[in-house]
C-alpha cells in the first residue's frame, strides 16, 4: 500500500507548480516537481521576428526577472550582429541587473520566504508581528525598482533598453543622487541582517554540483566564465556542450543535466560558494556572523547567500556610480546580418542561456532559452527526496509544509520555467 | 466602509502585472487598510474561495482547464478585471495562433504529445469583463485607482485618447516626424508617454486607443521604410486580436 501526498498549487512562488510524492512505508517511492504553468512557447514566437523585437519578447517571460532576460538577448542579439558595446554602457547594464536581482531578492526573502520562518501564511500577517523587518525588505525593494527605473525607464518590463545600448542614459548627476536610496537600503539589510541570521534554518545537506558564472575582480552578473564545484571552467560559448536539456513527460520545464555526472544547483547559493572572493567586506562581515560556512550545501543557505548578495550588490553599485565615466553615447549603430550566437548571465536565480539564429536581414530563425529554474529542477526534485527521508512518519501537513519551504528556497520562477507548484503527497 | 475582498488569479501570463501592483512596496501596508487578500497565491497560502467583491485577474486562457477556471471566478466575483495585455486582448501569448499549433509546439518541445494547449483567447472571449486595465504591464499607480475606485463604488476613469496626447504634453519632438516607425497615434495612453519620453518609438504596450486610424500610420511606416512583415509584426504584438488591429496583424 502506498500513500499519496499532494501539495495542489504550492504559494508564495512566482507560477504555477504541483509536487506529488507517494510514500510506500518509510521510503519515498516516486516524487514529481511538476509545472502545470500554461506553456508560452516563447521561442516559438519569437521565430520570424527582427533582431530587434527579441529582448522585448523575451522580457515577457517573466514580470520578476524581465531585466536579466532582456540583457542576455541583448548580449546574444550582439555578438551574432558582431557589435560590441561601450564600457559605459557594459556598467550601466551592470547598474540594471543589480536593481533585477536586488528587487527580486528583497521580494523573495521578505515578502514570500520570511513567513516559512514565522510561522504567518503570507507577508500581510507578518507585518503585524514584524513590521520593521518587512518595511526594511519594501525598502530593498522599492531601492532596485527604482535603480532600474532609473537606467531602464520602467521596473516591470524596461523600456529604454535597445540592441547596441539605450535609447536614453541617466546624466552622472542623477545616478550621484540616486545613492542615497542605494545607502539607505544597505543600512536597512544590515540592521536585519542578525534577523535573517538567526532563522531557525532547517539542518540538512547534500552535495551537489553547484554551478555559477564567476570574474577575477566583480562579482559575476551579465558575464563571466560558466565554474561549477566539481571543476567545470567553460566559457559561456562552450556551455551547451557540457549541460544538455532533456524533456520530461509531466512537466512543461525541461530538465538540465550536466554531461557525465548529472543535476546540479544555481543561483545565490552557489554564486557565493564560487565566488566568495569578491563579496564586499560588509558581507562577509555578516557572512561570518552565520552558521553556515562557505562553500555550504544546505540549499536553506541560499536566504543567507541572498542576504549577501543584496550588501555586495549594493557596494558594486555605489562603487560603479562613484567611479564614473557613464557618461557617452547612448548607443551604437547596429547593422542586421546572418549570424548566431549565445549568452549566459546570471538571473536572479542563476544562470540564463539564450541562444540565437538570424536571417540575412536579421529576422529570427531558431530560438532557445534555458532559464534557471528550468535547469535545476531536477536538483530540487534530488534535495527533497533526501531532506522527506527524516520525514516520511509526520503527518501529511508537516511533509507538505516542509516540502513547500524547500521548494521556496530555490526561489523557483514557474513562468520562466515553463517552456512549476501544488504539492501531492502520496502515502501508505 | 467594509474592505474589498480581493482575489488575484494567474493565467497564461508572465506575472508582470501582479509584479506591478507589488511595485506599490511600502504603500502596500496602507493598501492593506483598504483590501482583505482571499485569494493571491503568490503572496498567500490563504486559498479563499470568495465570493470576491473584485476579481484582478492576469493572464490569457490558452489551455483547456482554464476555460473552465475563468467561468468559475466569474461566478464567484462582483467586479471582474481583465489585468493587462493578455487579459484584455490576448497579448504577446496571441502571437503564436497566427502559426499551426503543432508547428508551435515542435519549436519548443521534442515531444509535445504530453503538451495541452488552445487558441490563445482574451478573458471576454469566455465571460463578462468589468473593467478592462491594459499595458505590459498596467502602470502601477493605475492599478491602485482602479482598487480605490472600485472601493469607493465609482467606474474608473482610464484614458481611451492616444499616447501622442499624452507625448504632447510632454513637449516630446515627435519620433515619426523624425521618421522612427513610432505607434503613439494608435496606441491608447496612461503611461504617460513613457517610451517617447525617454527616445523610445512606443511599442503599443497599451493596446489599441478607441477608433484609431491605422490605415494612415501605415502608410506613413511605408514611407519610413518599414518592411510589410514588419509592419504585421508590430501590429501583431500586444494586441493583434483586438477588433481594431485585426484587419492589418493577419487573421
Amino acid at each position: 500500500m502506498s500513500k499519496r501526498l499532494e501539495v495542489p498549487y504550492i504559494s508564495r512562488v512566482e507560477g504555477k507548480g504541483t509536487l506529488e510524492i507517494t510514500i510506500k512505508g518509510s521510503e519515498i517511492e516516486e516524487l514529481k516537481l511538476r509545472i502545470f504553468e500554461a506553456p508560452r512557447f516563447i521561442e516559438a514566437i519569437l521565430v520570424g521576428r527582427p533582431y530587434y523585437e527579441v529582448h522585448e519578447i523575451t522580457s515577457r517571460i517573466c514580470g520578476i526577472c524581465p531585466v536579466t532576460h532582456q540583457i542576455t538577448a541583448l548580449r546574444a542579439v550582439e555578438k551574432a550582429m558582431g557589435v560590441k558595446v561601450p564600457e559605459h554602457i557594459r556598467k550601466l547594464r551592470k547598474l540594471l541587473a543589480i536593481g533585477g536581482i536586488l528587487s527580486s531578492h528583497a521580494l523573495h526573502l521578505f515578502l514570500l520566504a520570511l513567513p516559512d520562518y514565522t510561522g504567518h501564511p503570507s507577508v500581510v500577517e507578518m507585518a503585524k508581528a514584524y513590521p520593521g523587518v518587512v518595511k526594511a525588505g519594501l525598502r530593498i525593494k522599492e531601492a532596485g525598482d527604482g535603480l532600474i527605473e532609473l537606467i531602464g525607464g520602467r521596473s516591470v518590463h524596461p523600456v529604454s533598453t535597445v540592441v547596441g545600448g539605450f535609447t536614453s542614459i541617466p546624466t552622472q548627476r542623477k545616478l550621484e543622487s540616486f545613492k542615497a536610496t542605494l545607502l539607505k537600503a544597505k543600512e536597512e539589510a544590515l540592521k536585519v541582517s542578525d534577523f535573517v541570521l538567526d532563522l531557525d534554518f532547517p539542518d540538512f545537506e547534500r552535495k551537489c554540483e553547484h554551478m555559477a558564472l564567476h570574474k577575477p575582480n566583480e562579482y559575476p552578473v551579465n558575464e563571466g566564465r560558466v565554474v561549477s564545484t566539481e571543476g567545470l571552467d567553460v566559457s559561456e560559448d562552450e556551455y551547451r556542450k557540457y549541460v544538455y536539456e532533456v524533456q520530461v513527460g509531466y512537466s512543461t520545464a525541461k530538465h538540465s543535466l550536466v554531461k557525465g555526472r548529472g543535476s546540479f544547483m544555481l543561483g545565490p547559493l552557489p554564486r557565493v560558494n564560487l565566488n566568495y572572493g569578491n563579496l564586499s567586506d560588509d558581507a562577509k562581515e555578516v557572512a561570518s556572523r552565520s552558521k553556515f560556512k562557505f562553500p555550504c550545501f544546505n540549499p536553506f543557505a541560499a536566504n543567507v547567500a541572498r542576504l549577501l548578495e543584496i550588501i555586495t550588490l549594493i557596494d558594486e553599485a555605489i562603487a560603479i556610480i562613484d567611479g564614473g565615466e557613464l557618461e557617452g553615447p547612448s548607443r551604437v549603430k547596429v547593422e542586421p546580418k546572418e549570424g548566431e550566437a549565445c549568452a549566459l548571465t546570471e538571473a536572479p536565480r542563476g544562470l540564463n542561456f539564450h541562444s540565437y539564429k538570424f536571417d540575412e536581414r536579421g529576422f529570427v530563425t531558431y530560438a532557445s532559452i534555458a532559464p534557471p529554474t528550468c535547469q535545476h529542477l531536477r536538483n530540487i526534485e534530488l534535495d527533497l527526496m533526501e531532506y522527506l527521508k527524516g520525514y516520511v512518519h509526520e503527518s501529511e501537513k508537516e511533509i507538505a509544509r516542509r516540502s513547500e519551504m524547500l521548494v521556496r528556497a530555490y526561489d523557483p520562477c514557474i513562468s520562466c520555467s515553463a517552456h512549476f507548484l501544488e504539492v501531492k503527497v502520496k502515502k501508505g | 466602509m467594509g474592505k474589498l475582498r480581493i482575489g488575484v488569479f494567474k493565467f497564461t501570463s508572465c506575472s508582470g502585472c501582479q509584479l506591478s501592483m507589488l511595485r506599490v512596496n511600502e504603500q502596500l501596508l496602507n493598501l492593506l487598510n483598504l483590501i482583505d487578500i482571499d485569494y493571491w497565491v503568490m503572496v498567500s497560502d490563504v486559498k479563499g474561495k470568495g465570493p470576491y467583491d473584485l476579481a484582478l485577474v492576469e493572464g490569457s486562457v490558452s489551455t483547456p482547464e482554464e476555460i473552465g477556471e475563468i467561468k468559475e471566478i466569474r461566478s464567484r466575483s462582483r467586479i471582474l478585471v481583465a489585468l493587462g495585455d493578455c487579459a484584455t486582448y490576448g497579448g504577446l501569448n496571441s502571437i503564436r495562433n497566427y502559426m499551426s499549433q503543432r508547428e508551435v509546439e515542435k519549436l519548443v518541445y521534442e515531444n509535445p504529445t504530453s503538451i495541452r494547449s488552445t487558441t490563445v483567447r482574451p478573458l471576454d472571449y469566455y465571460v463578462d469583463v468589468d473593467i478592462y486595465l491594459s499595458g505590459c504591464p498596467p502602470d502601477t499607480s493605475t492599478i491602485v485607482e482602479v482598487i480605490k475606485d472600485v472601493a469607493l463604488g465609482v467606474p474608473p476613469r482610464l484614458p481611451k485618447y492616444p499616447v501622442c496626447v499624452e507625448c504632447k504634453l510632454s513637449e516630446n519632438e515627435c519620433l515619426l516626424i523624425k521618421g522612427e516607425p513610432c505607434m503613439g497615434p494608435v496606441i491608447k495612453a496612461g503611461c504617460g508617454a513613457l517610451c517617447p519620453n525617454l527616445g523610445r518609438i512606443c511599442e503599443g504596450c497599451y493596446g489599441p486607443a478607441v477608433d484609431p486610424n491605422a490605415e494612415s500610420l501605415l502608410d506613413k511606416w511605408r514611407e519610413i521604410g518599414l518592411s510589410e512583415r514588419e509592419i504585421v509584426c508590430k501590429l501583431r504584438k500586444y494586441a493583434g486580436l483586438s477588433k481594431e488591429f485585426k484587419r492589418w496583424s493577419g487573421l
